[in-house]
C-alpha cells in the first residue's frame, strides 16, 4: 500500500527537514562482549555460544576490555568526550533473540558523548563542509537472529514456525547517534549519506569494524522529521530501520521527506513509529507504532562493575589514533597531483584505502587509480559487491600494468586477464598463458590480414593513398577484428602505411 | 566409627588420614541417614548417590596414594538447588526448572569438586530463593529437625535441616537477605555469609544481583571455616568478584580469642518484635563476651528501620530482570506451545504456569518498581537508604571491631502460619539484610535454646568488608565457651528423629 508522496523539491519548499541518524557498529573484537565466544560471520547456527551468550541461569558476564578500547577510540576519532565513570544499564524487553530477555546497554552513562564530524556534499555553490553532531556513542551487545520458516518472504507474517541463532548474541556492539542535524535544508539525503560514509571511513582506519553494510555490521536507522520553518520546533518524527546501504540511507531521506510533506500538507498528523525500509521497493512501509512506547525498565546492570578509563589511558589511545580521513585525504590528493573531485571519485567509489595501499606497493597513482574507479569499480558495481570483494591485488594491477608497458597486453587483452582473475583462474601470467591472450607482435600475420581486409575493401587503397589518412581506421578496426583484438592496433597502423607506401 | 553422621567436618578428616575410616564409609553413612528420616525432613530434592560415591571413591584412592588432599577431601556435603551442578538436575525450587540438568558448574561447584567433597545432593530452598521458610519451595517445604511442624527458615532451609538432621556434615547456601544466616539460626547450625565478591556468584542462579552470596554451612566454626576457604577467592568470570587474598578464617576459628576487642550492640536490632526468650539468650551472650575480655558498647545505627523497604525494592527490580530469562525458550518449562500460539503467548504462559505465587508477586513489585515515572521514587530512594546503612556501618566499625545482634526475631514458627501474611514473613529477616545491603560479611551461630519454646536461637556477628575472619573469631570464642558451659554441642538436645 503505497502511500501518498509530495515532489522532493516541492516539499523541500515548504518544510525544513531535521534528520537523526542512529548507527550500530558491529566490533571486530575475537570475542564477544561479555564471554570468551567467537565472533566469526557465517558460522553454523548456534555453534558460537555459551552459558554466558545463551543467558543460561547462573552464567554471569564478563567485560571485554578490547571492546571498551575500541568504543573508546571511535569515541576520540569523533571528537567526543570520554566518561570517566560509567556502567552498563539493563533495557529489559521480551524478545525470543534475546537470551536474557534483558540487553546489556548503556542508558544515561554513555562511554562516549559530546562530539561532531565533519563531512563534505556537493551543493549548488560547490563543495561544502557539512559539521553532524554527535550526541554519544554507548556499548551495547547484539542481539541473536530469528529465521522464519516456511513463509514466502521470510518474514514472521505467514511463515510456520521460526528458528533462532546465537551465534551474533552477545557480539559487541557501539550505537553512535546523533543529535538533530538541523539546517541542511535540501541537502538532507547527501548529508545522510555523506555521514555514513565518512562514518563508515573512520571506523574502517580504526580498524574496530569491517563496516559491511550488507552482512549487518554497520547498520543504519534513519529519523526524520520536517517543520514549517527552521525556527519552528522539531515535528514528530518517524524512524526508519534496516537502511543498510548507502544509497538506502539517501533515498529513505528522500523517501520520507516526500512521505511527511504529503501528509503534512493533507491536514494528517505523522505517526512517531518505526518504519522497514524495503531495498527493493525503495519505500518504506509502518512497523511498530512507538505512541505507546515500550517501557524499558532501564537500571543499572549490577553484574559489571562501573567503567572508570584512566587518563592516561584515553591520552595514550588519543595518541595513537590513525590519521583523520579528510586530513589523509588532503594529503594525498597533493602526493597523488589530482582534482578534489578525482579524489571524489575515489571515495564513491570506496577504494581509496585500495589505491593507497597499491601506491605505496610502488605502482603508479594514475595507474592505480584508472584501475579501481574504471574497470574494478565497474565489475563490483555490476555484481553489487564491493571492490575489495573481487579479491584483485596490486600485485596483480601491476604485473598487468607491466605488461602493458611491454606491450605484451593491449586495454582490451587486460581487461580480459581481470576476469580471469575474478574468475579465480590463478596469477595473470598464467591467465594470459592459458586464455591464450599475448598480443599478435609478429608482423607476418598482421600483414595477411591487412591484405586480405584491403581486399576486401579495394576503395579504401585510393583513399588512404589521396591523403585521407582517416580511412586507415576502418582497416585497423578489420585486422583487430580478424585478431580478436589481440593485435597492437599502433603496429597494426604502422604497417598499413608501409604497405601502401604512405606516411603519416 | 560407629556415629560418623554426629562427628565434625574436622574430625572426619582426623579420621580418614588415620586411616579409620573411607571416605566411600562416611559418604555411605550419611546417604543412609537421608534414606532413613529424609521422607520426614525433606532436605533434598535430588539425592546424588552414584555420583557421591563415585567421588568418595576417587578421593579414597588419591588420600591412599598419598597425594597431597584439601582440608576437606572426602567430606560430603549438601548443595543448595540454587547452584548450577552438570549432570545434576538444578531446579532453584521452582516447577520452571523442573528436570534442567545444567551443561555447566558453577564455580563453587568445580572449587568443591576440586577439593574431592561428595556431593550427596541438591537441597531444598524457597522458590528461586525467595521466602524465610522453605514453604515456596514448588516441591513442598522442609521440615526443622528440632520439631518437624515448624520450618527450618529459608530461603536456604533445606541446607540447614540437613545439617540439623545429620544428613550432611556441611553444606552450601547463599544468602541475599539472610537465606543461609537465619536457617542456620532456626535449626541450631553455623551460617556464614561472607563479604560480597568474597565467593564467586558464577553459575549461582541470580535472585538479586547485588545482594546473593554464596556462603559455608555446618555445625562448628571450625567446619565452617575450612569449607569458607575451599569455596573463597577471586573468580575473573564474576565481574563483581574481589580480587584480594581470601581473609585467614581457618586461623581465626582456631583462635577464637576476643579479649581487648571492642563488639558493638546494634541497637536498633533489638526489642519490639524480638521474642522474649531471643533476648534473653542474646543478652547472655553480651555477659559472655565480656566476660572474655571483650568491650562491649552499644551503637545505633538509625537508617537501620528502613533496611527491609528498601531491601523489598532493590531485590524485586533485579530479580524481575533476572528472572525474564525464564521464558520457555532455550530451557526449562515449556507451555502453550501447541503449534497455534504466537511465542510470546508461550512465553506467558510458561511464565504463569512456572512460577509460584510469591515470585510472581515479586517480579510485579519489581516491575512496577522500575517502571518509567516510578523509578526514582522507589529505586532511586532505595539506593540512597542503601547508601545510608553502608554509612551507618562505616560509623559503627569505626568504633567497634564486630557488631552483634539476635539472628532472626524469634525461634522457628509453625509451618503455615506465615504464609498469608507476607509482611510478617518478610520481619524475619529484619536483622540479616542490612549486611547484604552493604556487602559485609555475617554469622550466625548457635546460643542456646529459647525457653518458652526448646528451639534454637541465633546469634548474629558482623564484621567490615573483607575481615571475615573476625566472625570466625568471635563465634569461635563463643562456641567454646557454651560448649563448656552445656557440655557439649547444642544438637545434643535435641530431639531424635523418628526412623533413625
Ligand atoms: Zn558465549
Amino acid at each position: 500500500m503505497a502511500e501518498a508522496l509530495m515532489k522532493y523539491d516541492e516539499a523541500i519548499a515548504n518544510f525544513d527537514p531535521v534528520l537523526g541518524l542512529e548507527v550500530h557498529v558491529e566490533l571486530g573484537t575475537n570475542t564477544k562482549m561479555f564471554c570468551g565466544c567467537s565472533t566469526v560471520f557465517g558460522a553454523e547456527p548456534n555453534t558460537q555460544v555459551c552459558p554466558v551468550c545463551l543467558g543460561l541461569p547462573g552464567a554471569l558476564p564478563a567485560l571485554n576490555r578490547i571492546g571498551v578500547e575500541s568504543a573508546i577510540r571511535i569515541g576520540l576519532a569523533l571528537n567526543c568526550e570520554i566518561a570517566t565513570w560509567c556502567r552498563f544499564a539493563r533495557k529489559n524487553y521480551f524478545y525470543p533473540d534475546m537470551p536474557k530477555n534483558f540487553q546489556t546497554s548503556q542508558y544515561d552513562e554513555p562511554i562516549a558523548f559530546e562530539g561532531y564530524l565533519d563531512v563534505d556534499i556537493d551543493t549548488d555553490e560547490g563543495p561544502k563542509t557539512f559539521r553532524v553532531p554527535i550526541e554519544r556513542a554507548h556499548m551495547e551487545e547484539d542481539t541473536g537472529k530469528n529465521l522464519h520458516m516456511g513463509g514466502a518472504t521470510g518474514r514472521i507474517h505467514g511463515a510456520d514456525y521460526s528458528l533462532v541463532d546465537y551465534n551474533r548474541a552477545g557480539i559487541p556492539l557501539i550505537e553512535i547517534v546523533t543529535k538533530p542535524v538541523e539546517g541542511t535544508g535540501k541537502y538532507a539525503p547527501e548529508v545522510a549519506k555523506a555521514y555514513v560514509s565518512a562514518l563508515r571511513e573512520i571506523l574502517r582506519g580504526l580498524g574496530v569494524s569491517d563496516v559491511k553494510m550488507e552482512q549487518g555490521s554497520l547498520r543504519c536507522d534513519v529519523n526524520l522529521s520536517l517543520r514549517e520553518t527552521p525556527e519552528s520546533k522539531l515535528g514528530t518524527r518517524s524512524e526508519t530501520k534496516n537502511v543498510n546501504s548507502l544509497r538506502s540511507v539517501e533515498r529513505a531521506v528522500r523517501y520520507e521527506v516526500m512521505r511527511h510533506a504529503a501528509r503534512l500538507t493533507a491536514g494528517e498528523r505523522i505517526v512517531q513509529e518505526t518504519r522497514h525500509w524495503h531495498e527493493d521497493t525503495g519505500i518504506s512501509t509502518s512497523g511498530r507504532s512507538k505512541e505507546d512506547a515500550e517501557d524499558y525498565r532501564y537500571f543499572p546492570e549490577p553484574d559489571l562493575m562501573p567503567i572508570a578509563p584512566s587518563r592516561e589511558w584515553v591520552e595514550e589511545l588519543r595518541a595513537n589514533l590513525p590519521e583523520n580521513p579528510a586530513v589523509r585525504r588532503t594529503r594525498l590528493t597533493a602526493a597523488w597531483n589530482i582534482s578534489d573531485l578525482e579524489m571524489q571519485n575515489l571515495m564513491n567509489a570506496g577504494v581509496l584505502e585500495l589505491v593507497e595501499a597499491a601506491v605505496s606497493a610502488g605502482m603508479n597513482p594514475d595507474a592505480a587509480r584508472k584501475w579501481y574507479t574504471g574497470e574494478l569499480a565497474r565489475v563490483a558495481n555490476e555484481r553489487g559487491v564491493e571492490v575489495e570483494e573481487l579479491g584483485v591485488t596490486h600485485v596483480e594491477l601491476s604485473r598487468i600494468e607491466a605488461l602493458i608497458s611491454e606491450g605484451a597486453l593491449n586495454d582490451k587483452l587486460a581487461r580480459q586477464v581481470l576476469d580471469g582473475l575474478i574468475a579465480g583462474e590463478g596469477d595473470v601470467d598464467s591467465i594470459v598463458a592459458g586464455r591464450g591472450l599475448a598480443v599478435v607482435s609478429d608482423d607476418g600475420p598482421l600483414i595477411e590480414a591487412i591484405d586480405a581486409a584491403l581486399a576486401a575493401d579495394p576503395a579504401v587503397v585510393e583513399t588512404i593513398k589521396s591523403g585521407k589518412l582517416a580511412a586507415a581506421g576502418s582497416v585497423v578496426g578489420a585486422v583487430m577484428k580478424a585478431t580478436r583484438g589481440q593485435a597492437d592496433a599502433a603496429r597494426v597502423r604502422e604497417l598499413l602505411f608501409e604497405r601502401l607506401g604512405v606516411s603519416e | 566409627m560407629s556415629d560418623l553422621i554426629r562427628m565434625n567436618a574436622s574430625d572426619l578428616v582426623e579420621a580418614m588420614n588415620a586411616g579409620q575410616v573411607s571416605s566411600v564409609e562416611i559418604t555411605q553413612a550419611h546417604l543412609d541417614r537421608i534414606a532413613a528420616v529424609d521422607g520426614d525432613v525433606h532436605a533434598f530434592l535430588h539425592v546424588n548417590s552414584k555420583g557421591a560415591l563415585d567421588a568418595a571413591a576417587a578421593v579414597d584412592a588419591q588420600r591412599a596414594d598419598g597425594q597431597s588432599l584439601s582440608a576437606l577431601a572426602g567430606v560430603p556435603l549438601g548443595l543448595k538447588d540454587i547452584l548450577a551442578s552438570k549432570g545434576l538436575p538444578t531446579t532453584c525450587g521452582s516447577k520452571m526448572l523442573e528436570g534442567w540438568i545444567p551443561p555447566y558448574d558453577a564455580t563453587v561447584v568445580t572449587k568443591l569438586r576440586d577439593a574431592g567433597i561428595p556431593i550427596l545432593g541438591k537441597t531444598n530452598m524457597d522458590e528461586f530463593a525467595m521466602g524465610s521458610s522453605t514453604e515456596h519451595s514448588a516441591y513442598g517445604p522442609t521440615h526443622n529437625p528440632w520439631d518437624l511442624e515448624r520450618i527450618p527458615g529459608g530461603s536456604g532451609g533445606g541446607s540447614s535441616a540437613c545439617l540439623a538432621a545429620f544428613e550432611a556434615p556441611l553444606a552450601i547456601g547463599s544468602d541475599t537477605g539472610g537465606s543461609i544466616r537465619q536457617p542456620a539460626a532456626v535449626t541450631g547450625t553455623v551460617g556464614v555469609k561472607p563479604t560480597y565478591g568474597g565467593v564467586s556468584r558464577y553459575g549461582v542462579v541470580a535472585l538479586a544481583s547485588s545482594l546473593d552470596q554464596v556462603g559455608p554451612c555446618a555445625r562448628n566454626v571450625l567446619d565452617t571455616a575450612l569449607l569458607h576457604s575451599v569455596i573463597a577467592g577471586h573468580d575473573p568470570r564474576d565481574s563483581t568478584s574481589i580480587n584480594k587474598p581470601v581473609p585467614d578464617v581457618v586461623g581465626a576459628a582456631r583462635r577464637g580469642d576476643v579479649k581487648g576487642m571492642k563488639i558493638g550492640v546494634v541497637r536498633e536490632l533489638s526489642g519490639e518484635g524480638f521474642q522474649a526468650g531471643v533476648q534473653t539468650r542474646f543478652d547472655e551472650t553480651v555477659t559472655l563476651l565480656e566476660g572474655l575480655g571483650a568491650e562491649v558498647i552499644e551503637v545505633s545505627c538509625p537508617n537501620f528501620p528502613h533496611a527491609l523497604a528498601a531491601y523489598y525494592l532493590i531485590l524485586p527490580s533485579e530479580c524481575s530482570s533476572n528472572l525474564a530469562k525464564f521464558d520457555g525458550i532455550r530451557f526449562g518449562l515449556r507451555v502453550g506451545d501447541d503449534g497455534s500460539k504466537s511465542v510470546e503467548q508461550v512465553m506467558s504462559e510458561t511464565r504463569a504456569a512456572g512460577f509460584g505465587p510469591e515470585v510472581i508477586r515479586r517480579i510485579m513489585l519489581g516491575t512496577y518498581a522500575l517502571s518509567a515515572g516510578y523509578y526514582d521514587a522507589y529505586y532511586g530512594q532505595a539506593q540512597k537508604i542503601r547508601t545510608l546503612i553502608a554509612q551507618d556501618f562505616d560509623k559503627a566499625f569505626a568504633q567497634v571491631d564486630v557488631l552483634i545482634s539476635p539472628t532472626a526475631p524469634t525461634t522457628a514458627f509453625k509451618i503455615g502460619e506465615k504464609m498469608a501474611d507476607p509482611v510478617s514473613m518478610y520481619l524475619n529477616d529484619v536483622a540479616t539484610i542490612p549486611v547484604n545491603l552493604a556487602g559485609l560479611p555475617g554469622m550466625s551461630l548457635p546460643i542456646g535454646l529459647a525457653t518458652e519454646d526448646n528451639l534454637p536461637v541465633g546469634l548474629q556477628i558482623m564484621a567490615p568488608a573483607m575481615a571475615d575472619d573476625r566472625l570466625y573469631n568471635v563465634g569461635a570464642a563463643i562456641e567454646r565457651e557454651l560448649l563448656s558451659k552445656w557440655g557439649g554441642p547444642i544438637w545434643a538436645q535435641a530431639p531424635e528423629l523418628a526412623g533413625a
